[in-house]
């Protein structure tokens, strides 16, 4: 099966819809195909990868901690709009540490989250084949 | 004649928080749940709005929402916390209510 590449583009916050959550099971999905996957994460998306997400008195599962499994699925490219943080009064450490191991580096750990600008994430948006929307 | 207003939506997203703003009446209260808790957070292009409604209204975010996107410790000062018991309250100590989905 040929490789493509997949960006999963996230704009809705989490819990209050089921878009987040389903997007994330999609994502998981396209890492058992051996897929080049991407995720941007753009306007209220940012609120997905929060640090801190405590969703017990809601009643609802706390998902977030499954974005930090995504580096073991070789998923290691989560573009960050930096505007769409700073509109929302939130800065990269309101963030959850995302990392992954380079297994082309000695397995060093790194970020998998890349801040980027508009002009950034769209130059990124034309190097892919597949869009997925939630 | 005291109203409660509801809203859910992210003003980032919808225009539901605007309207909702532009409808309340001095004295009414608001009370932020579900998406619309992202609008409690200080510094954002939204704060400002919130932060003149609290002129002449109270304004409420339920904060089990606000912890599940883990905002909590980030609202602005002056937005009072309630958990379920208390939307309750404030339903029951207000004349109407109005859900602006």
């Amino acid at each position: 099966m040929s490789t493509k590449n997949f960006l999963f583009v996230n704009r809705k916050a989490p819990y209050g819809t089921v878009y987040a959550l389903e997007a994330l099971e999609v994502v998981l999905i396209s890492a058992a195909f051996e897929q080049n996957v991407s995720l941007a994460f753009i306007d209220d998306g940012v609120y997905q990868i929060t640090k801190g997400q405590n969703s017990k008195a809601t009643g609802m599962k706390n998902f977030s901690p499954t974005f930090r499994a995504l580096g073991d699925y070789d998923i290691t490219k989560l573009y960050v709009s930096i505007e769409s943080l700073a509109e929302r009064g939130l800065t990269v450490d309101d963030l959850m540490e995302l990392t992954y191991e380079d297994a082309d580096d000695d397995y060093a750990e790194k970020p998998s989250i890349i801040l980027v600008n508009r002009e950034e994430m769209a130059a990124m948006m034309t190097e892919q084949e597949v869009i997925l929307s939630f | 004649m005291a109203m409660l207003h509801i809203v859910n939506k992210s003003p980032f997203e919808r225009v539901a928080f605007d309207s909702c703003l532009a409808h309340a009446s001095a004295g009414d209260s608001i009370l932020m749940i579900e998406d619309a808790v992202v609008g409690a957070v200080d510094g954002s292009s939204f704060s400002g709005k919130v932060k003149a409604a609290m002129s002449d209204k109270t304004v409420y975010v339920l904060g089990a929402d606000l912890a599940a996107r883990g905002l909590e410790g980030k609202a602005m000062d002056g937005i009072v916390s309630v958990d379920y018991a208390g939307f309750v309250d404030l339903t029951a100590n207000n004349d109407t209510t109005q859900s602006w989905l």
